[in-house]
């Protein structure tokens, strides 16, 4: 393969993130091994005495487990709908991240569905859901709906690396065989023809285009298993949207982080600019604003109305002997924060749009939360039960443990891949760029690209 | 249609029918068979005892019916997807008759070997608004008609009857609680540990009728005791009441019978004001409520306390 000299230059600077196993590295893997292995041993402690080492009881049945479902599937987002649909609009400055966006998504795709499999009471029997679906069930929708939705992204994702293994296997590396066998059987062969380029090029078109609707439908499956039901909190009919447009806000906000990180750590401050981060910055801004404009219609509806049930509800997300502080820690990290950040030239910085975005983060996460278990405590007939643990829920260690496992899965799967892939695509580049020299307010001369 | 009623095999004493009050309508037609010659418990001990039934009446039985009579009457997993031919089981709770004695709940833990854990019958102490009086509510499972549970279980583990019976399966049930969450009326429960009471259960063989042996990480809750309705008894709870609180019946028949006596069902909608629990939701449950109006008790509140929610066992 030949490289143009932008990208020689792109690939050199990568080059020994791929061919060194660095001692820093292997610390952070083993961090992260021991996380993993801490929440094994969770695992077969909730196989081996069942989910009573769990917080959930008989009101609230779900809690930490799906909270974190929902939240991994909804930054997974990031590749499907920001790489898809910047891919679609031919938005040049789009190259540098889109192979961190879709790791995010290929990654969080594995992770979120783990942990259902972690709620199910039993394991050994989810062949049952083939052997005997049931078409009306939610549950049976989203099988098939994450099912797809991860294929196509795993697919998304491997198209636009084809070209770059076929780099990495020309590239004469200082790697193991095994690996160099890799990238050779990973290649498929591609040696950059007319033909060749013609195909993958319709492929990814295609299937950017059909990662959206399918991302769309994903979320809107997985609020309506919620949505569905006849609970106050739940059942309502912008559940859809409010999901979709959470989902794609958490995963430009996970997109910035990781941008970040990696930026910080590789030294890719020429190719990953301040411009990205802005740009990304004001799609973060108006998801922002829309996302506070759902919450606000969907809670004031509910408390304007106040229906005696749906009224329990929202006693519990209000009151600040509840959850109220959650609540409020929610919109003011959740909505505002990012607002106000991008909104105002000085915090208008990387380094600010990365810590609002790790707020947003997790004011959504504590949001999925909330959506959750206030709803579930507060069941229709009165909870007569003296049992504490059965009226109120609080996690417990054991789900807290396999929570961090999961999310040391994500770092973890994160770091391998970047050892075995460059995180700046080299292919995409096709040579009319030429070599920036960031300096600290470069991006703000820069003219905004329609996005 | 007596022959269909007793699908799984069992054949059915008709003095048995007469003294449950159940189906008096329809018994008339049955053959007398002796209750000990049930097909799958036939190891006849030879020993009798004698039993006093609902209504008070001293009756000889096999000594091994006692035991088994529940086991032996449910039918297998696949069959018990069907259920009874040509009928439509309803329940009428009368609210003016109970007073928080719990003896429906006592008989329906014993009965289902339920740890102390899971209860099936709850009862529930109701005071709607200041200023209303309080009053206390039984609540089985609603077997609905139109069943929220039912619409979400992603394998069909648990389901609607023709028969009107919504039941679990916990050979199939996966454990993922969507059903728990959907139901409306806290009916379910799930087994979060290895159940209790194993000991008890040895040996029996599951049936959806039966609902035991209990399985860790499914899902279990009130059936309606079909086993027993296949033999044309009465629920567990029915005919624990001292007070004749819980009438259970066909409605096709168009009479219920709390075991004391067999009324018409359509006669005591109309009489007692009848209403189903949360109509709005549009469940369209088969348990039907009779207002607390003169009451035969006082209300007398009662804390609810660990043992008689949880401890029943
Ligand atoms: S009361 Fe609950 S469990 Fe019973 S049928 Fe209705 S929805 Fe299902
Ligand atoms: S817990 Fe069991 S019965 Fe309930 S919905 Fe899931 S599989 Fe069906």
């Amino acid at each position: 393969m030949e490289l143009n000299k932008y990208q020689q230059e792109l690939f050199n600077h990568q080059r020994p993130v791929i061919e060194k196993f660095g001692a820093r590295t292997w610390k952070w893997t083993i961090f992260f091994l021991l996380w993993i292995g801490l929440g094994g041993y969770a695992l077969y402690l909730q196989i081996a005495k069942g989910h009573t080492v769990t917080g959930m009881r008989d009101n609230v049945v779900w809690g930490l487990y799906i909270a974190n479902f929902i939240f991994f599937i909804g930054i997974s987002y990031a590749g499907a709908v920001i790489s898809g649909i910047l891919h679609i609009l031919k938005v040049e400055w789009r190259k540098p991240i889109i192979r961190i966006a879709e790791m995010v998504t290929v990654i969080s795709t594995i992770i979120g569905p783990v942990f259902i499999l972690l709620c199910v009471g039993r394991l050994d029997r989810l062949h049952h859901l083939f052997l005997y679906p049931r078409l009306q069930s939610p549950i049976t929708w989203d099988v098939f709906a994450i099912g797809t939705y991860f294929t196509g992204s795993v697919i998304f994702l491997y198209l636009a690396l084809i070209k770059d293994f076929a780099i990495y296997r020309d590239a004469k590396l200082n790697i193991p065989k095994w690996q160099q066998k890799m990238y050779k059987i990973l290649a498929i062969g591609y040696r950059g023809t007319k033909g060749q380029k013609r195909h993958i090029r319709i492929s990814t078109n295609l299937l950017a285009i059909m990662i959206i609707p399918l991302a769309i439908i994903v979320h809107s499956v997985l609020s309506w298993i919620f949505g569905m039901t006849l609970r106050p909190g739940w059942h309502s009919t912008i559940f859809g949207p409010y999901f979709v447009l959470a989902a794609i806000y958490s995963g430009t906000g996970v997109l910035i982080m990781a941008m970040w990180v990696y930026r910080k750590m590789y030294k890719l401050g020429n190719y990953i600019q301040d411009k990205h981060f802005i740009y990304l910055g004001y799609i973060m801004m108006v998801l922002g604003a829309a996302y506070g404009y759902f919450t606000f219609s969907e809670y004031l509806t509910d408390w304007f109305g106040s229906e005696k049930w749906s009224n329990e509800v929202i006693d519990k997300i209000f009151n600040p002997a509840k959850y109220g502080w959650w609540f409020l820690f929610t919109n003011i990290a959740g909505i505002l924060l990012p607002i106000f950040i991008v909104a105002f030239p000085k915090t208008r910085k990387p380094g600010w749009i990365t810590i609002a975005s790790f707020f947003m983060v997790i004011a959504l996460w504590v949001k999925r939360y909330l959506i959750i278990v206030p709803t579930l405590e507060s069941p229709l007939l009165p909870m007569q039960d003296t049992r504490t643990e059965y009226v109120k829920y609080s996690a417990t260690w054991v789900e807290w443990a396999l929570t961090f496992a999961g999310i040391a899965t994500f770092f973890l799967f994160f770091t391998l891949l970047s050892k075995f892939v460059t995180i700046i695509p080299i292919s995409e580049f096709g040579g009319k760029e030429k070599p920036v020299v960031t300096t600290k307010d470069s991006a703000e001369e820069n003219e905004i690209a329609p996005a | 249609m007596e022959e269909e009623l007793n699908k799984p095999g069992i054949k059915t004493n008709r003095k048995d029918f007469l003294k449950k009050g159940l189906f008096a309508g329809s018994v008339l037609a049955t053959g007398a068979v002796g209750i000990s010659s049930l097909t799958s418990c036939s190891n006849n001990s030879g020993k009798k005892i004698k039993v006093l039934t609902a209504d008070g009446k001293l009756v000889e039985v096999d000594s091994n019916v006692i035991i088994e009579a529940h086991p032996c009457c449910a039918a297998p997993a696949k069959e018990s997807r069907k259920g009874i031919p040509g009928k439509k089981f309803v329940m009428v709770i009368d609210l003016s008759r109970c007073k928080h004695a719990l003896k429906c709940q006592d008989a329906c833990q014993r009965y289902h070997h339920l740890s102390g854990m899971n209860v099936w019958l709850k009862v529930f102490k109701m005071h709607d608004a200041e200023t209303m009086a309080p009053y206390w509510m039984p609540k089985p499972c609603l077997h609905c008609d139109k069943p929220p549970c039912v619409k979400v279980c992603p394998v069909s583990a648990t389901y609607k009857r023709d028969d009107g019976i919504v039941l679990v399966d916990n050979d199939r049930c996966i454990g993922c609680r969507f059903c728990m969450a959907a139901c409306p009326y806290s009916t379910r429960s799930f087994n979060w540990e290895e159940p209790q009471y194993l000991s008890e259960t040895k040996g029996a063989v599951y049936s959806p009728e039966l609902g035991f042996p209990q399985k860790k990480g499914t899902v279990e809750k009130c059936d309606f005791c079909p086993d027993m309705l296949r033999q044309g008894k009465l629920p567990h709870c029915v005919t624990a009441c001292p007070n004749g609180v819980f009438y259970m019946g066909d409605l096709n028949e168009d009479s219920v019978s709390n075991g004391a006596e067999t009324v018409r069902f359509s006669q005591l909608m109309k009489d007692k004001g009848g209403y189903r629990l949360n109509e709005i939701l549009g469940t369209e449950p088969s348990v039907y409520y009779l207002p607390p109006v003169n009451r035969l008790f006082p209300f007398k509140d009662v804390e609810i306390t660990k043992e008689n929610t949880e401890e029943t066992k």
